[in-house]
């Protein structure tokens, strides 16, 4: 039942990843769009996102729920030596998530919305960003339980190089996401070129972003390039998200707009896959070569069969809801 | 402010106003399906616009209720670690499973919000009861967390190790029937005693009366019916707390001294030192009678235990009484609610719009003051009889800060949420007038 609970683990991670990364990079997005297209942005982005966004939330919570019951060793020590980025994580959830919503239910459209656009962009932004950070630190290495003072405990935990570079390729992805995603909800052909246009540059800061990971985990001596490239199975999955690459934007250049997003879920997919594929079973390593795996820290049996059940029953309800719910509020007409 | 003390400020602050949007987001679905329900039935317009009204408040409760379930699931083990190192395996079945009632919450609440014309009308309002029905069910579901809590079940503790675990037979201890029942009408009462309020303040603004009166009666006939059973299911939960947690109900009572007779405290401040209670009212008897059912019986007091076991006795006696009392006066508005049915004229009177109004408040501060019953007099334990709270604190330095900032955004969320409410109701005569009813004021 192990694999089973680490399967619906891995699979809530990654569609948070896609989903709640895609709404997060919608935010970035309209952050990044120019003033005079941004109340259309605003426009197709509420008509987007705003039947799914609490649902695509919810991976989140269910990834959380999976680990504190689980798997309660690697959730109690995550969330004693990440404290400061996990507290502004979700200063940024609860900013970001209201203020969507209020910024559509005020009743009066005045001022006020400046503000709740401001709260919203910015913490569509930090969010991620800090996620980001987040997962880095649980493998870099660099969680030390032993340490002494407060700085090396519970700061230098997250606050480094390549923490913050993963931070700025998570921001990416999720830009790349949104505009792939959005490119589909254009309401025309000029709009459909603006999230094009989108799309190549979030593309570009991806690459970028994604190599200075790299070679910053070479002067940290993080061995992320003998992670990716060192396991067949992860160079395998690495060539196929760089393939999938270009027929992403063949597809788009023929005019389709499903196809390229099951393209960029599919490479999301496979970085997630190649990175924890090559330290599967550890979750998180510490200082010193120790790491905590998650098939030394699992719940005692009885746990994980009650777990794994309830996860395959849930799942049995929420799966069929929730594609019957994108499927609904999906545009039908393709054009 | 010192760490431990901060930090059970900051999961006092945050259960604090996660119960308010919480109880509102799984009671007021039931009210907008009822109101779904009339105008299916009747077409009468006004029930359309009533209830794309109170999806309105749903959708902002909901949410803000969602933002901050998420963070209380990370604050668990933000703030205690060691609680949930030990706890988590055992007491978390019921969260897994609330985890899926949340999201079918979600699923459905995205399709009945943004599904208007675009369902068949009985499907769209399906997806309305079954946001109500799946928030109800992850309410019950997290106070069988909180229950295990009080009544630790489904392991073997010896020395410190925790053996045997089952987590089923710990979703289902002793205390999780009566404390969800309890919970359940609470926040059924004090969601309908709330809008139903807020509905009434409209009424006696002369504002859209037509409106706010039909929206009144479905508010006030949900708060009225849970007002009434809530001294039972007390009744129930008294008794059973006298088993499970004698120092608990005897922080409650006040009750200072092991006796056979024992007196009901009415009122009055306790005195910790000195183990006395001054001011208050006795009716001798009474505390045995209600807590083992015969005026005779031995209760036990506070007397029973070591001064580091006992709980607060001032904050859970305070905040027990505000709870009854005030559970006490809505039950009589209940019953002055219902008289309503043969006297319609009171319907019009002021006194009786304005009694409901000002009780408007009312049951949330019975929520708050119930919870913090249950959990100040659980202490010093986190788990009961097993855990110290104190032992389960984080060992990282400065939490205060993080209270501070927990505390700000909380306060203004507060502000906007009820700054929000506000322009919605004010815009409910543009919204929602009908031109027939303008006549009407």
């Amino acid at each position: 039942m192990a694999y089973v609970v680490i399967a619906y683990l891995w699979l809530s991670i990654l569609l948070y990843l896609i989903l709640g990364g895609a709404d997060f990079g919608a935010g970035i997005i309209e952050l990044l769009t120019s003033a005079k297209n941004r109340i259309r942005t605003r426009k197709t982005l509420y008509h987007a996102i705003g039947p799914i966004w609490e649902a695509n939330h919810m991976w989140l919570i269910i990834a959380i729920v999976i680990l504190f019951v689980g798997f309660p060793v690697i959730y109690s020590e995550m969330s004693t030596y990440l404290h400061i980025p996990l507290v502004i994580m979700l200063v940024g959830i609860i900013a970001r998530g209201t203020a969507f919503v209020f910024r559509h239910y005020d009743a009066i459209k005045d001022d006020m919305q400046w503000l709740y656009n401001r709260i919203f962009l910015l913490s569509s932004f930090v969010t991620p960003f800090f996620l980001g950070i987040i997962a880095a630190s649980t493998i870099s290495g660099r969680i030390q339980p032993d340490a002494s003072d407060f700085q090396t405990a519970y700061v230098f935990s997250w606050f480094n190089l390549f923490s913050i570079s993963v931070g700025l390729f998570t921001v990416s992805i999720c830009g790349f996401l949104a505009s792939v995603f959005l490119i589909g909800e254009a309401d025309d052909e000029a709009d459909r070129k603006r999230f094009v246009n989108k799309a190549i540059r979030m593309n570009i800061a991806a690459i970028v972003c994604g190599i200075i990971v790299f070679i910053v985990a070479e002067i940290d001596k993080i061995p992320l390039r003998h992670w990716v490239f060192g396991e067949p199975l992860g160079l395998i999955a690495v060539q196929a998200a760089t393939v999938s690459l270009a027929v992403l934007w063949y597809f788009i250049y023929r005019g389709k707009n499903m196809l390229p997003r099951i393209m960029a879920g599919f490479q999301v997919t496979m970085i997630l896959f190649a990175v924890s594929y090559a330290h599967f079973p550890d979750f998180i390593r510490l200082h010193g070569g120790r790491s905590l795996s998650l098939l030394e820290l699992q719940a005692p049996p009885k746990t994980m069969e009650a777990l794994g059940w309830a996860l395959i029953i849930g799942s049995v309800f929420i799966l069929p809801a929730l594609f019957y719910l994108y499927y609904s509020f999906q545009r039908h007409e393709e054009r | 402010m010192d760490d431990f003390l901060a930090a059970r400020s900051q999961m006092a602050l945050s259960l604090g106003f996660h119960i308010i949007y919480a109880c509102i987001g799984m009671v007021m679905p039931f009210f907008m399906a009822v109101s779904h329900y009339k105008w299916i039935k009747s077409k009468d317009d006004r029930y359309r616009q009533l209830t794309k009204a109170w999806s309105k408040g749903v959708a902002i409760f909901f949410a803000t209720g969602a933002v901050s379930g998420t963070m209380l699931s990370f604050e668990l083990g933000l703030l205690w670690p060691e609680f949930m190192k030990h706890a988590g395996p055992i007491f978390g079945m019921p969260f897994s499973l609330e985890g899926t009632a949340f999201f079918i919450e979600a699923i459905a609440l995205g399709f009945y919000l943004y599904g208007w014309n675009r369902f068949n009308p009985w499907f769209h309002w399906f997806t309305g009861v079954v946001v109500g029905v799946s928030g109800l069910a992850s309410g019950i579901l997290v106070v069988s967390a909180n229950a295990w809590m009080n009544s630790p079940a489904g392991f073997d503790f010896d020395n410190g190790t925790y053996s045997n675990i089952d987590p089923i037979a710990a979703m289902f201890n002793d205390a999780w029937l009566f404390q969800s029942i309890h919970m359940t009408l609470a926040a059924i009462a004090a969601t309908g005693f709330a809008v139903a309020g807020v509905h009434a303040f409209m009424i006696l603004k002369k504002k859209n009366v037509d409106f706010h009166t039909r929206a009144f009666k479905i508010a006030a006939s949900f708060g009225t019916i849970a007002a009434l059973l809530q001294p039972i299911s007390g009744d129930l939960s008294a008794k059973d707390i006298a088993v499970r947690q004698p120092a608990k109900l005897a922080a409650m009572e006040a009750h200072f001294h092991t006796s056979e007779k024992a007196p009901l405290i009415i009122g009055g401040i306790p005195n910790e030192e000195t183990e006395t209670i001054d001011y208050a009212i006795e009716l001798p008897g009474m505390l045995s009678f209600l807590a083992h059912g015969d005026f005779d019986q031995e209760v036990t007091g506070l007397d029973k235990f070591a001064k580091e076991d006992r709980p607060p006795v001032l904050v859970t006696h305070f905040a027990f009484q505000i709870m009854v009392g005030i559970g006490m006066f809505m039950m009589l508005l209940a019953v002055i609610f219902f008289l309503s049915y043969w006297k319609k004229q009171w319907l019009d009177r002021r006194w009786f719009v304005k009694l409901f109004a000002l009780a408007t408040p009312l049951g949330f501060i019975a929520v708050e003051a119930g919870w913090t019953v249950t959990e100040v007099g659980r202490q010093p334990w986190i788990i009961h009889n097993v855990m110290r709270t104190a032992d389960a604190v984080t060992p990282m330095p400065g939490i205060a800060y993080s209270f501070y900032i927990f505390t700000a955004i909380y306060l203004s969320l507060t502000v906007v949420v009820i700054f929000l409410l506000n322009r919605q109701i004010k815009m409910v005569p543009l919204l929602y007038d009908q031109p027939e009813d303008k006549s009407n004021h």
